[in-house]
């Protein structure tokens, strides 16, 4: 059909009747719509990737500098300035307090921080990637029935939600990797093999799943007037205390505090990624770790759809 | 009226003469403070083609009926179908069948104008290329061709109205829902917004709209559902609701001083012809008469024979607003 320009101030009750034809043409020629939960699943991921290709600079850049000071400061400024000593050993070689029994002598920092960041940033980028959108479309605006709207069940569209945040999540961990490669005083660099490209595959789809159901269920019970506390009460704790910047195993000296790190995900998931980057450094077994990330994606993604499917439909 | 044709055993489609049909529709919100009853049974049937409305003040119950329509709001009690399928067990298919123009703008602050309508395209399953081209029918036809590129949050709130209707069109809606599509929008605005719902009409689009605005219920809709505290107090023409509930012109007259007991009869009002029902309130009096003509000179005058001077005085001619009046005992608030 041609359509032709029609200005509403001419669009009248017959007032104006070439107007009034095109408004029919539009109506009449109107495509059928076939909606199928295929189709509309690709489409709002379609959507997705149309506004993270948008702000997709100023997304990567804020989750790329943290890890980047990160290791700038512990595998480049730290060696240079001598600050061997803060790390328990020469800067060199830090290994024997950090990676606890066991360890293999001679590793350095960047080699124990490397999963533990890119850990950290599957779970940053996959909670933010998800809450932060649900908070807007949860506002008065409630802009979330435009896709409530979709031909599609609601918890479909909670599932989209949580796989588009897994993808944001999955790319934030793989851009840490090169950082964590390259960013590294004269020797300091990690030392990363990659025992099993299938496993290590799956622990990544794992983890950026969990953090992205993790973020559906914060998204749809936290108050978003409190959404600081996002950081203070989750991001940080899970962080600090999530075996980041030591392996599990070198916690063996303070029992109690590596039986209670044991309820935060985020341990499963550097150690995951250790036992698949950097195998010779202690780490917890593998089935444990799978265990515990496909467990709680189930879990979490269950219990987050089920808020989120009540948030939507009043 | 319930028509199931084809039923087959396992299905919940169901297929009816109306467009929109409602059996005792109700909704009760819980709170700790205590349940509210937004909704309290509301019957309607709405055939293919009409123009209905839904007029009550904020709080009437009109959104939480059209969030039910919507499958947005889930009922607590009653049935609902919309295009002949059941909006709590069907959702998937109701939600094909309708267009929702929502009270908020639920636009996609984060697409453009044309994404907005191309990605809405793709959700009805068209591909990529037939979205963009119903996205360029749709702006070209809806007036926003200077602001296809535009972020949605950068759009007046006459151009979002028009997106949002737009948006409501692109897969041939059987029922257009419209929640108070032109609230806070500037007379001209809204004028032009009622030109496009007129064409939308006049070719044959069954559409629900509701709205606080008398002179828009008036203007627009074949029929009307007076809605009030959660339930429907009439419905009909707006000719037949002026014909039935608020045939009469209505006087208020506020007076300086409390009415007293009495006056009414004393000024002989219950014998005057055409007068239907006296209401007194406090220093307010309020006449429903078919016979309008020197009423209000005589209140003045009684009025002033019984020590009362007057303060104000206001006469509504037959309208929606008369209807609400009598139907409610209440002045009509946006």
């Amino acid at each position: 059909m041609t359509a032709s320009t029609i200005r509403p101030a001419d669009i009248g009750a017959g007032a104006d009747p070439a107007a009034a034809g095109s408004i029919a043409t539009l109506i009449t020629d109107a495509p059928e719509p076939a909606p199928t939960l295929a189709k509309t699943f690709a489409a709002m991921m379609a959507r997705e990737f149309r506004v993270l290709r948008r702000s997709a600079v100023a997304t990567f850049t804020r989750a790329v500098i943290q890890p980047l000071l990160f290791v700038f400061v512990f595998a480049y400024v730290f060696p240079k300035i001598g600050g061997g000593f803060m790390l328990g050993g020469g800067g060199a070689s830090a290994s024997s307090s950090v990676t606890g029994a066991g360890a293999s002598s001679g590793v350095n920092f960047a080699t124990i921080l490397l999963p533990g960041l890119m850990a950290s940033m599957l779970l940053m980028q996959g909670i933010t990637a998800v809450t932060f959108p649900l908070v807007m479309e949860f506002s008065w605006q409630r802009t979330i029935e435009d896709r409530a709207l979709a031909p599609v069940p609601i918890r479909v569209l909670a599932g989209q939600k949580i796989l588009a945040g897994a993808v944001q999540s999955f790319i934030g961990a793989a851009i840490v990797f090169p950082i964590v490669l390259l960013v590294h005083a004269a020797g300091q660099g990690p030392h990363v093999h990659v025992t099993n490209w299938f496993l290590f595959t799956l622990i990544m789809v794992a983890a950026s799943t969990l953090t992205a159901s993790l973020g559906l269920l914060i998204g749809t019970v936290m108050d978003p007037r409190k959404m600081q506390m996002l950081f203070v009460v989750i991001l940080l704790p899970a962080t600090m205390l999530g075996c980041v910047y030591y392996p599990w195993a070198a916690l063996h000296s303070i029992r109690w505090l590596q039986i209670l790190v044991l309820i935060n995900p985020m341990v499963y998931m550097s150690e995951g990624l250790r036992a698949v980057l950097t195998p010779s450094l202690p780490h917890m077994p593998l089935w444990a770790v799978l265990l515990v990330l496909v467990g709680g994606t189930v879990v979490f993604g269950y219990l987050g759809t089920r808020t989120f499917r009540n948030r939507v439909i009043n | 009226m319930t028509a199931v044709i084809g039923q087959s055993p396992g299905t919940t489609r169901e297929t009816h003469d109306a467009a929109i049909r409602t059996e005792d529709l109700r909704k009760t919100y819980k709170s700790s403070r205590g349940d509210v009853e937004a909704v309290r049974g509301i019957d309607l049937n709405v055939p293919h083609g009409e123009f209905f409305g839904l007029l009550g003040p904020n709080g009437a119950g009109k959104s939480t009926t059209i969030g039910m329509l919507t499958t947005l709001v889930r009922p607590t009690g009653g049935r609902a179908w919309v295009a002949g399928h059941d909006v709590t067990k069907d959702t998937v298919a109701v939600k094909r069948k309708i267009g929702v123009v929502t009270q908020n703008n639920t636009l996609d602050m984060q697409l453009t104008v044309a994404e907005n309508l191309e990605f809405r395209s793709r959700f009805f399953g068209l591909s990529a290329r037939a979205a963009s081209k119903r996205a360029a029918q749709l702006i070209d036809a809806f007036g926003l061709g200077d602001r296809r590129n535009a972020m949605a949050d950068a759009l007046s709130g006459g151009q979002a109205r028009r997106l949002l209707i737009a948006r409501a069109l692109v897969h041939r809606p059987e029922v257009l829902f419209l929640d108070e599509p032109t609230a806070g929008l500037d007379p001209q605005t809204r004028v032009n917004l009622w030109d496009i719902l007129h064409v939308l009409h006049d070719l044959g689009q069954t559409i629900l709209l509701t709205t606080h605005y008398m002179e828009e219920a008036e203007a627009l809709c074949d029929r009307v559902a007076v809605v009030d505290h959660g339930k429907v107090l009439a419905c009909g023409t707006v000719d037949e609701l002026k014909e039935g509930a608020g045939a009469d012109t209505v006087i208020t007259v506020r007076y300086e001083d409390p009415v007293p007991p009495g006056f009414a009869d004393h000024a002989g009002l219950a014998d005057r012809l055409g007068v239907s029902k006296v209401e007194a309130d406090g220093d307010q009096l309020r006449v429903f008469t078919r016979d309008p003509e020197g009423l209000l000179g005589e209140l003045v005058t009684a009025g002033a024979a019984a020590g009362l001077h007057v303060r104000d005085a206001a006469q509504l001619k037959p309208s929606l607003e008369t209807v609400f009046l009598t139907l409610t005992g209440r002045e009509y608030r946006e």
